[in-house]
């Protein structure tokens, strides 16, 4: 970037050209803007606790080479995967099957609701748009009756806990799992919906004509042209869950469930006062998976929310 | 009238001979109707959506007349409408002891983040997509770093800004003792607060208003840019003028989505405040809800904020989905 900046400043200071200077100029520095607290916080993280002064929290260690930068460690990445590790695997037990269930039922549900047409279908659909924008407050105390006292999902659990790899507090995590899928639904059925509607009715027409059943054209014509669209659906749920906070909070409340957010947000702060390397490392680490997708598939990240 | 289960019967059998006929559908029959052949694709969900959406909804609205507080289940017998009159009046509630504020104060701080919040993103991104429009090189690479914020947590973020904001070693504080101001209490300063939490929200979610704006942009075509310019617009006069009012429909849908956004700012309030206290001075409606059910076990009354934070999201959404519908969008 600055290369550039500089590049083009030297050849085009006369004319027009000072226009792009002062354009790539400014673009540079909204880059900065959105970079930096991230950079920081990297920066802060390979910082060895007891060295840390705070001085320079966007410069990296660089002790004894420049004064009041403390010294490199990954101390804090250390503690951050002790004080993470069960909250991240907590949370990839619920993000994978909570992602893969709502897109499929998404792509089934918008299937059903645009591709075979039949009247009154909008006013469905509709119901389903209207999802998108629930606060979900409005939802929370029925949840949590719902899973605590209505549905007996730990008596479920306390038997099958004998089995490897389960336990018992997995309950609250199938729960959570079923939870997302209901309210990642309605914007997957969007996404797949918006979709659909491109693809050509002339295949569909002809399949139907010579007697395909509706479920021979959703596997055999649908499903194929949807992978694409599997893949922003996905990479966007995957997003939406892993972030969550809300729900971890109020349907697996506290306990060995915990997801990777509730973990995070204690962490770090002590009798002693806040260690920021740690926080930061904590932070970075809890925000690596959706980082990582950002970074490799960051066009269909964008495919998903700009829908 | 023919009793309708003869009907039935007789459009079933019509539709096993049409069957074994040799394949063709039959128009008639009820079990052919689309709507019926594709129920297996589309009903499953919309029972899983209407239970866990629209089921929960009434239930807990019918939660919110009751007195449900602290251990023990909801009293469904006798249903008032108490919870409401406490929450726009204050008062001592007959299931409490204790004086409990209105929800003035969080509304009002609401709907100042809501504004102040979805009108600098929808600036800032519009700002943003008419400079990355301006066939630059490297375009991909700016929109990444632009929206790469928002493929983080509310919780991320905001420990990210909890030290941005800090007062000793705050990259905020560094720039400001930079410039000669400071060192500022930002995170616990009454007056700054609900400011830096909009600022940080504005941090992660400007590069969406970019991108949706950026859509809208690429979607007029280059002859109105073309015209503009021949007519000798300035560059400012084209875009106030020319461009600008036809990116209404991106400004709606991008101003909605914003919008909720900030109704949900839950997570990053309760991730920056380490829990469910913000404050009276950045306290919202949705963490004011929360609170009341989870913290205070006041659980009807934090029903009957949900609804009316509930109903705010309805009167800004349905208008939007109506015009939807009605411009066949959806």
């Amino acid at each position: 970037m600055s290369t550039e900046t500089g590049r083009v400043g030297e050849w085009s200071l006369f004319g027009h050209s000072l226009r792009r200077v002062v354009l790539y100029g400014i673009l540079a520095g909204m880059g900065v803007f959105y970079l930096i607290p991230i950079e920081t916080g990297i920066m802060t993280s390979i910082i060895n606790p007891a060295s840390y002064t705070g001085s320079f929290p966007y410069l990296p260690p660089l002790e004894p080479l420049v004064p009041g930068t403390g010294t490199f460690s990954l101390e804090p990445w250390q503690g951050a995967i002790d004080g993470l590790g069960q909250g991240l695997v907590n949370s990839v037990i619920l993000v994978v099957p909570a992602t893969i269930f709502s897109g499929l039922l998404g792509s089934m549900a918008a299937f059903g609701l645009t591709t075979i047409s039949w009247r009154g279908q909008i006013g469905i659909y509709i119901l389903f748009v209207a999802g998108i924008f629930i606060p979900y407050q409005a939802v929370l105390v029925p949840l949590t009756q719902f899973w605590y006292n209505v549905v007996p999902l730990q008596a479920v659990f306390e038997p099958l806990a004998v089995l490897p790899f389960v336990q018992e507090y997995h309950w609250k995590l199938v729960a959570l799992i079923i939870t997302h899928t209901a309210y990642g639904l309605p914007i997957c059925t969007l996404l797949f919906r918006a979709h659909y509607k491109k693809l050509s009715d002339e295949m569909v027409e002809a399949a139907q004509l010579d007697g395909a059943s509706v479920a021979t054209i959703y596997r055999r014509i649908i499903l194929p042209l949807s992978i694409p669209m599997f893949a922003v659906v996905f990479i966007y749920q995957f997003t939406q869950i892993w972030n969550d906070l809300l729900f971890a909070l109020t349907i697996v409340q506290f306990g060995d469930a915990a997801v990777v957010t509730q973990d995070l947000v204690g962490i770090g702060v002590s009798q002693s006062g806040t260690n920021f390397p740690l926080r930061m490392a904590a932070a970075l680490l809890a925000a690596l998976p959706t980082l990582l997708v950002y970074i490799f598939f960051g066009d269909k990240f964008a495919k998903g929310v700009a829908a | 009238m023919r009793n309708p289960l003869t009907v039935l019967k007789r459009r079933l059998s019509e539709h096993r001979e049409v069957r074994t006929d040799g394949g063709t559908t039959s128009a008639g029959s009820i079990l052919d109707r689309d709507s019926v052949r594709s129920a297996p694709f589309w009903l499953p969900p919309f029972l899983l959506i209407g239970l866990f959406i629209y089921g929960a909804i009434a239930w807990n609205i019918v939660l919110s007349l009751t007195d449900f507080q602290g251990l023990g289940s909801p009293d469904y017998s006798a249903l008032d409408f108490e919870n409401y009159v406490v929450a726009f009046f204050g008062g001592t509630p007959s299931w409490s002891e204790l004086t409990v504020s209105p929800i003035w104060n969080s509304a009002w701080n609401t709907v100042v983040l809501m504004v102040s919040f979805s009108v600098v993103c929808l600036a800032l991104g519009l700002v943003l997509a008419i400079l990355v429009d301006q066939e630059i090189r490297f375009e991909n690479t700016f929109r990444t770093i632009y929206l790469l914020p928002m493929s983080l947590s509310f919780v991320v973020t905001a420990k990210f800004w909890l030290y941005m904001y800090n007062v000793e070693t705050g990259l905020v504080n560094l720039f400001l003792g930079a410039v000669g101001v400071g060192p500022v209490e930002i995170v616990q300063n009454p007056d700054l607060k609900l400011a830096a939490v909009a600022f940080a929200l504005i941090w992660q979610f400007s590069g969406y208003a970019m991108i949706v704006y950026l859509a809208g942009l690429r979607a007029i075509p280059t002859s109105h840019f073309e015209a503009a310019r021949v007519d000798g617009a300035s560059t400012l006069r084209m875009y106030w003028r020319v461009i600008i009012p036809q990116l209404r429909t991106a400004t709606v849908s991008a101003l909605v989505v914003l919008t909720v956004f900030s109704l949900k700012a839950f997570d990053f309030l309760f991730s920056m405040y380490g829990g469910y206290q913000p404050g009276p001075s950045a306290d919202i409606l949705a963490t004011r809800m929360v609170r009341e059910a989870y913290s205070n076990g006041n659980w009807a009354y934090g029903s009957a904020i949900a609804v009316i934070l509930f109903i705010m999201a309805l009167a800004i959404v349905t208008p939007y989905i109506y015009s939807q519908y009605k411009r066949g969008e959806l």
